[in-house]
């Protein structure tokens, strides 16, 4: 494999139901800040029905081109025709990077290419780092529940191919700028749909997902009870927050699944977290470490998460959220 | 119906060392465990054994030890267990590892099904079973929660961000099982015992499959570990909120006016 002929920067654009998942802009953003360190496009592909608006959006968001394929059968994502369409395109085109989110799709896709490709993929990246002499992607991701952080290499084989976890990278701001959109066949066979969609059964999620949350009141143990979970809904819903919860609180039955921050649940990067009896495993912080202002509430005082706070406050909670409650009550009364 | 389940042994703690030289685990004093969800891949075989007849093959790489692991899914209840094992098959990625696994199953010859667990608790990739499903040129199925078999039929429930999706695909395919699933048996002291007495785990090398050295394990992988380090986190400069229950309240919330967040 001759490492020179393999040039650019590419962007896996996920789209459910015609709308772009944001990890995508994420993607853009530090797609964005590696084709200028490297000098060269970066590229965005997208596969869809009737997504022009989604191409401007990602120009919009930082990419040089989009490259489309316009489908019916791509509204909805099937291993078989995506894999097969961003394969080809890959071994025509020789990008030499490829950045996919690591979302439930991006996680039954990339890995299908990479070994179309025979190449290799990093898993649930954090960071992602260039050296421009080499040009080799710098492809770092937590292991063992974030007890230890791991970098990656793919030294000879292209391109590098790396997931990202959603909530990560930062979009660039949106502003209209040039770009070019270049439709790809689809070449859609009847072998290639092996695999059918036959329904949604329960769509579990309201509100927005944490990922996107500004603000998060987040719960663990130390809340005790189905019933005071409640009342931490409360609180943070009189502060505009979404709720989280570590893992030990979804397993006791007191958060959905989605709510689960850390390892092996979601990264978030919040402007406000608050963290309500939470001791602060590794595996909860790598999960929100990156929070612009935490304030932690525990009535351990040696409890991890005092580490990484901005404001801490030993007390015990059964008393103190009822009262944060009704002081924020009253504030907003007043106003 | 032939079911073919991947399991691996993995530390059973995150509390575990890498040899920075080499970048490969330090296993020496770390118990191992069979990766949870593939407790749950084998479960479902099981079932799917009982109501459909045929024969169960539990599968896995690694070092001699993990034939521990597969004589406890001979005990739970697996007919036949292969262990891949090779000093060649080393310091495997995922490349490497679903090449070495998918060569093996193709020398098993036919089967309906590949059950996989969607990641595991090391490597924490998700990526061999869809790799395993691209080099067998299977349809896939991933994160599924729910698994039925009718005739040809496989219907399965995936779990995605906003939900969960009812899939169909015909057989032979490859689906990736969460926890969720089922709750895995326990054997009895009786079956370990008899899966130590009357079952046999086979052993196959590289040479065995007709693989080049080159093709597994480090040297056939594509990815290389770099770096391993101890992440930093500690701001180490929180401040304290003190005083009185009502204090520390107020206090709260004097810091979020400030910043504008109330
Ligand atoms: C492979 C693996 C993956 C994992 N992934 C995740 C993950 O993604 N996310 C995650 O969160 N965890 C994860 N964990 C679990 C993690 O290791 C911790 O066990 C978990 O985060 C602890 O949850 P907790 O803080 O709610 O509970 P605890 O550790 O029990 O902490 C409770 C805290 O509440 C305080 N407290 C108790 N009562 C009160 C009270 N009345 N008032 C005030 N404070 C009180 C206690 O002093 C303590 O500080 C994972 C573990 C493993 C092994
Ligand atoms: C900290 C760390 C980080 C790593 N990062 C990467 C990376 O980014 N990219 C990469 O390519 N490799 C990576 N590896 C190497 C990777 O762990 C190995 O290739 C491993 O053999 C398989 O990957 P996994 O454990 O991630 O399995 P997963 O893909 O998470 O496993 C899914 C399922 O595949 C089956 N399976 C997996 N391994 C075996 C096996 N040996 N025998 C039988 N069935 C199996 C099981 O059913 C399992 O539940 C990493 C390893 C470590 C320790």
């Amino acid at each position: 494999m001759s490492l020179n002929e393999y040039r650019g920067v590419w962007v896996f654009a996920e789209q459910n139901d015609g709308r772009l998942r944001r990890v995508s802009l994420e993607l853009l953003g530090k797609g964005r800040e590696l084709a200028d360190r490297l000098r060269v496009d970066l590229v965005a592909i997208l596969l869809g029905e009737d997504a022009g608006k989604l191409c401007t959006e990602l120009i919009d968001y930082g990419a040089d081109k989009v490259l489309w394929a316009d489908d019916p059968e791509l509204r909805c994502y099937r291993t078989d025709t995506y894999t097969k369409i961003i394969a080809s395109q890959i071994m025509e085109h020789k990008p030499e990077i490829l950045l996919v989110g690591a979302t439930y799709v991006g996680r039954d896709l990339a890995p299908r290419i990479a070994r179309r490709l025979g190449t290799g993929l990093s898993a649930d990246c954090t960071s992602l780092d260039i050296d421009e002499e080499t040009r080799l992607l710098q492809q770092t991701c937590p292991a063992f529940g974030g007890n230890l952080m791991v970098t990656i290499l793919t030294p000879k084989e292209r391109p590098q191919m790396a997931t990202v976890q959603p909530g990560v990278m930062q979009p660039l701001q949106k502003s209209t700028r040039k770009g070019e959109i270049i439709s790809i066949p689809a070449d859609i066979e009847h072998k290639d749909m092996r695999v059918s969609r036959l329904r949604v059964i329960e769509e579990t999620r309201r509100g927005i997902g944490l990922e996107q949350a500004e603000r998060i009141v987040s719960g663990g143990m130390g809340i005790g009870s189905v019933e005071n979970f409640k009342m931490l809904g409360k609180l943070a819903e009189l502060l505009g927050a979404e709720v989280g919860a570590t893992r030990n609180a979804v397993e006791a039955g007191w958060a959905s699944s989605d709510r689960m921050i850390g390892q092996t649940g979601k990264t978030v990067r919040p402007t406000l977290y608050i963290a309500c009896g939470i001791s602060g495993a590794i595996q909860h912080i790598v999960g929100m470490k990156d929070s612009e202002l935490t304030i932690a509430i525990s009535k351990d005082p040696k409890a991890p998460i005092f580490q990484i706070a901005d404001y801490g406050i030993v007390a015990d909670l059964h008393q103190l959220i009822p009262l944060l409650i009704q002081e924020l009550l009253r504030y907003k009364g007043a106003r | 119906m032939n079911i073919i389940v991947c399991l691996k042994q993995v530390p059973g703690t995150n509390d575990v060392r890498l040899d920075p030289e080499t970048g490969s685990l330090i296993r020496e004093g770390v118990p191992s465990i069979i990766n949870p969800e593939d407790r749950n891949a084998l479960e479902k075989a099981l079932l799917l054994r009982e109501e459909h007849g045929g024969n169960v093959v539990v599968i896995s790489m690694g070092p001699p030890q993990a034939e521990v692991a597969l004589r406890d899914a001979l005990a739970i209840g697996a007919d036949e267990a292969i262990l891949l094992c090779d000093k060649a098959f080393a310091g495997a990625d995922t490349l490497a590892t679903s090449f070495t696994l998918g060569s093996a199953i193709k020398k098993l010859g036919h089967f309906d099904l590949v059950l996989c667990g969607t990641k595991t608790l090391d490597g924490n990739t998700g990526q061999v079973g869809p790799q395993l499903a691209e080099l067998l040129d299977l349809p896939q199925i991933t994160y599924a929660r729910r698994v039925e078999i009718q005739g040809e039929i496989l219907k399965a429930e995936r779990v995605f961000e906003e939900g969960y999706e009812l899939m169909e695909t015909r057989l032979p395919a490859l689906v990736t099982v969460t926890r969720e699933i089922n709750e895995p048996r326990i054997p009895s002291i009786d079956q370990i015992m008899q899966s130590y007495r009357e079952k046999e785990v086979k052993t196959w090398g590289a040479a065995y499959l007709g693989l080049y050295e080159h093709s597994v394990g480090l040297d056939g992988s594509a990815t290389k570990m770099s770096k391993i380090y101890k992440p930093e986190f500690g701001k180490g400069k929180v401040e304290f909120i003190e005083g009185s229950m009502e204090d520390m309240a107020q206090g709260l919330l004097a810091k979020l006016k400030e910043r504008n967040l109330i």
